[in-house]
């Protein structure tokens, strides 16, 4: 019988700071034994378990595409115990990695479609993954328009920099970087909170499927243009973030109202989010 | 019983009806006999569910820490004296209370009611000044209420409320001459291992619900150090040193707080005798203080003060 | 109805027998309270109880399960690595679990042998393990299975059935593995009709002695926003105190934590029950928590054993009847008013 708990161990094959607050850092991991690695297969949207012996485990969102061939990407915030302790450690070093877990983004669905990918702050990560999904020759020309709107606070705080200006350079996405204020005066993207610029780039609902991560406030807030845009909310996508231990729904910590978010989530449509008790 | 009931309930009526309070925190009858559920009251017409008897053990002030409201409170001894130590740490204003003080006779132990029956269960439990009623399927027993009361309740020597607004009956005749520490004796005297080992025994069966700390008055942190996470102090297992380490830690916080109101024993699902360890620190703080937790508005727990002319050096 | 009949005096033969080919865990008293324990010997046995004090799922959940091993040792190439825990998952008997106890089993299968997951430590224990149940001939007042899917005779879950008939135990094989079981004993004999008599006559006696009743119909029709929105969650919180009695004490709360635990350099991962009365439970690491306020921990418990539950598996609520819960609970929080409460919110 499988063990669901026991993570596949890793090395850490690299470590990136990403922000001027020091605070995020993605890890490059690579699997020790070639057929755990054959084993993990994820799509865009799962997460997955960060193990280090001795702290405990985090779940984490999978920034690496599927389409991203022999290691896993992963961008984490530095907040409590697991993740300071990763934030200690270096290449070289063995953790765990338990997973993919969870649903993804809804693939099938939105096959054919226009994606409309709205992120703010360190929420990038699947939203990373899936967009280099998307990018990737193979898928390209399975989806329509692709327009991304991400925020984060300053300049110094958006993660990926050099995937943001390649994206940005290419004709077949539509990028709209914003900072919610820039003191550089070389910034040459937007300035203004992520709802705002929404509103200000009115992103089509024709044929879309808009996919939102962000923090709560940003949330909030980009809801009820994305329904003015005409958005219904079976296509407004959503990641939820919840306090885990398991990750495969038995622990039961992280429901809302039926839904576990590690097991029947983290990805809801707002129409399905409408339905559940409002406790997150 | 009745006529106290009759009482609480004509005050809380008058209390509500004009104004003075916007609630009154008492007892409802329990849906199990030799129960009671605490009920906070806050509309005139309700005060009728307002209940008294001997089973109305759970100490009230457990529900005042942090409240905003005017609320009258039913208060035995124990509670009102953990009113007292909590107005001084201040988790409540006095101005805030208004007591409704009941000189209590002691309350009856459901657990050694049951221990008694053996087996045999109550389906209805009533009560005289001196004796209890107990009818079951086939069988109906009279036993001698003080025969039956809690354990802290026999060796309570502040039946009487220590501060009150009004009274429901007479105050009662305060018990003396009793030695409260006779179980705290007979371990003092063990050697270290087998004190040690007399502990071992008594937390064996701890199955870490926290239904003590959760009960007790005075445990109102707002993160007790056993859910701190960073760091985190305690495992969080089974592990007999980590139970043993809730315990005392937990027992060390209240010396010179604790007022053995017995709360903590009777929530506990397992019926450990954890009064053992806080009545050993109330007997050391009375012997090295001479300090009873609760008595008065005036003088907080020794180990809450500080003076420059403390005769202890390091702490000048 | 009855299969075998073994005369009382011969249970002490039979336990031995057991003892000779499984682990054997049955009701224990100790200082006052009857628990499950492993036993050596049959005498160790006291079957006097209505039930016991904490109910059996340790024995399939134990309160703290190690669930891998690893050294932090940076010189050794195993470093940080989770390896799995030898475990002893050999034969064993339950033996005078209650129809209640073993019906709270085939709830958790539910949650802890899934399609997509199957949780090992559960699974093992559950197929290394036949089930003795022991009927009750006097289920107390606060006992309410009979209206909640199980019953004081009932052999949902159970390889096997004793009833006390007097004299002797009337033996209910249920289960193929019973069957296996009892065949390895040789000890029993046929029943008489006097036995069936005696038996239907302890059955009829216990189900009048059933005096609690809940109502559960509405539950899966009811709105689940609205029973979460009720106003009558406010009184029915007042007086928790938010200990972990109730869910330490049910058989069918199964949440747990994850821990690791370092000692000298090795460390272990372990699983601890765990509770949603507790405010860490569901608290975030940004130090945002869903579940902050008393009245929402109290709500969680009760919508997940009587709506959440329902309407995930459709196989009714979360609960057993055992009554435990009400028995427990220090300022008598019952789930039977709140069934009612729930069941019939609107109506």
């Amino acid at each position: 019988m499988e063990n669901p708990y026991l993570p596949y161990p890793v090395r850490i094959d690299s470590v990136v700071t990403e922000t001027e607050d020091r605070n995020l850092k993605t890890f490059k991991l690579v699997f020790l034994n070639s057929e755990d690695r054959e084993k993990f297969i994820h799509r865009a949207g799962q997460f997955a378990e960060l193990s280090i012996a001795g702290k405990g485990e985090i779940p984490i969102g999978i920034a690496s595409a599927p389409t991203e061939k022999g290691y896993l990407l992963f961008t984490v915030n530095k907040v409590g115990v697991v993740t300071s302790a990763l934030h200690q450690m270096e290449s070289g070093d063995t953790i765990g990695v338990r997973g993919p877990l969870g649903n993804c983004y809804p693939w099938e669905q939105m096959e054919g479609s226009n994606v409309v990918i709205i992120g703010g702050g360190f929420a990038f990560t699947t939203l990373r993954a899936s967009i280099v999904y998307m990018l990737h020759p193979d898928n390209r020309k399975r989806f329509g328009n692709l327009t991304v709107i991400y925020g984060a606070r300053t300049p110094g705080m958006l993660l990926y920099k050099d995937e943001l200006v390649a994206w940005e350079e290419r004709d077949d996405i539509h990028m709209h970087i914003t900072v919610d204020a820039a003191d550089d005066p070389n910034w040459k993207y937007n300035v203004g909170f992520v709802p705002t610029i929404t509103q200000e780039t009115a992103p089509s609902a024709k044929d879309a499927y808009a996919i939102v991560c962000g923090p709560p406030i940003m949330i909030k807030f980009t809801l009820p243009i994305l329904s003015e845009l005409g958005f219904p909310p079976e296509r407004i996508i959503m990641s939820l973030e919840m306090r885990m231990k398991c990750g495969i729904g038995m622990c039961g910590r992280c429901n809302i109202g039926t839904e576990y978010v590690c097991k029947d989530g983290p990805v809801f449509d707002l129409a399905h989010m409408s339905r559940l008790p409002n406790e997150y | 019983m009745e006529q106290i009931k009759e009482k609480i309930i004509r005050i809380a009526r008058r209390l509500l009806v004009e104004k003075q309070v916007d609630a009154v925190l008492g007892f409802q009858r329990g849906t199990i006999p030799m129960m009671s559920q605490p009920i906070l009251i806050r509309e005139p017409e309700q005060v009728d569910r307002l209940h008294w008897d001997s089973f109305c053990a759970a100490n009230l002030a457990t529900y005042l820490p942090q409240r905003r409201d005017r609320v009258a409170v039913v208060a035995k001894g124990c509670d009102s004296r953990n009113i007292v130590l909590l107005t001084l740490e201040n988790q409540i204003r006095r101005d805030q209370l208004h007591l409704i003080g009941v000189p209590c006779q002691g309350m009856v132990d459901r657990r050694r009611v049951l221990a008694k029956l053996n087996g045999r269960e109550p389906l209805a439990v009533s009560e005289t000044s001196e004796h209890l009623s107990i009818k079951g399927e086939a069988f109906e027993e009279t036993l001698k209420r003080t025969e039956y009361l809690r354990e802290n309740c026999v060796i309570c020597t502040h039946r009487n409320p220590v501060i009150y607004d009004e009274l429901v009956a007479d105050l009662t005749p305060e018990q003396s001459d009793l030695d409260r520490y006779q179980d705290i004796h007979a371990v003092e005297t063990k050697s270290a291992d087998e004190r040690w080992y007399h502990f071992e025994e008594l937390l064996a069966p701890c199955i870490r619900c926290y239904a003590c700390r959760n009960a007790c008055p005075m445990c109102y942190c707002p993160t007790c150090f056993v859910d701190e996470s960073n760091p985190q102090w305690l495992g969080k297992s089974v592990d007999s040193t980590d139970t043993k380490t809730f315990h005392f830690l937990r027992a060390y916080h209240l010396a010179g707080r604790c007022t053995d109101c017995g709360n903590c024993e009777r929530a506990c699902p397992l019926g450990i005798k954890v009064r053992q360890l806080t009545k050993k620190l109330e007997k050391d703080i009375k012997d090295l203080y001479d300090y009873e937790a609760g008595l008065s508005l005036e003088e907080p727990p020794p180990l809450d003060t500080y003076r420059p002319d403390d005769p202890q050096e390091f702490i000048r | 109805m009855a299969d075998k009949i073994i005369k009382k005096a011969d249970l002490p033969a039979l336990l031995s027998r057991l003892l000779d080919h499984y682990r054997v865990y049955a009701p224990v008293r100790h200082q006052g309270m009857t628990n499950f324990q492993e036993i050596s010997a049959a005498d160790q046995v006291d079957l006097s109880h209505v039930n016991t004090t904490l109910s059996p799922k340790s024995l399939m959940l134990p309160q703290s399960e190690s669930m891998f091993e690893f050294t932090l040792d940076r010189t050794s190439d195993q470093v940080g690595v989770l390896r799995e825990i030898e475990k002893d998952f050999s034969p064993r008997i339950i033996f005078g679990i209650r129809p209640c106890d073993a019906k709270s089993f085939q709830l958790l299968d539910l949650n802890f042998d899934t399609p997509t997951y199957r949780d090992p430590w559960w699974v093992k224990r559950r197929q290394s393990t036949t089930l003795i149940g022991l009927g009750c001939n006097d289920p107390c007042s606060t006992c309410f299975c009979t209206s909640v899917g199980s019953g004081p005779f009932s052999t949902d879950g159970l390889d096997i059935l004793f009833i006390d008939a007097g004299d002797e135990f009337a033996i209910q094989t249920v289960t193929e593995k019973g069957e296996q079981t009892f065949s390895k004993v040789e000890i029993g004999a046929e029943g008489s009709n006097a036995t069936t008599d005696a038996v239907l006559s302890v059955q009829e006696r216990a189900l009048k002695l059933m005096k609690s009743a809940v109502h559960s119909k509405n539950l899966k029709d009811q709105d689940e926003k609205a029973l979460f929105e009720a106003d009558f969650w406010d009184e029915v919180q007042f007086g928790c105190i938010n200990c972990g009695v109730c869910t330490f004490v049910c058989p069918t709360c199964w949440c747990f934590d994850i821990q690791d635990e370092v000692h000298k350099g090795n460390g272990i991962r372990l699983r601890n029950w765990d509770a949603c009365m507790f405010p860490l439970f569901t608290l975030h690491g940004s130090g945002h928590n869903p579940r902050a306020q008393k009245l929402q921990r109290v709500r969680q418990r009760f919508m997940h054993k009587l709506k959440y539950f329902v309407d995930k598996y459709d196989v009714g609520v979360a609960c057993v009847g055992c009554g435990r819960c009400v028995q427990q609970c220090p300022v008598n929080i019952d789930i039977r008013h709140v069934f009612r409460l729930m069941n019939d919110l609107g109506a």
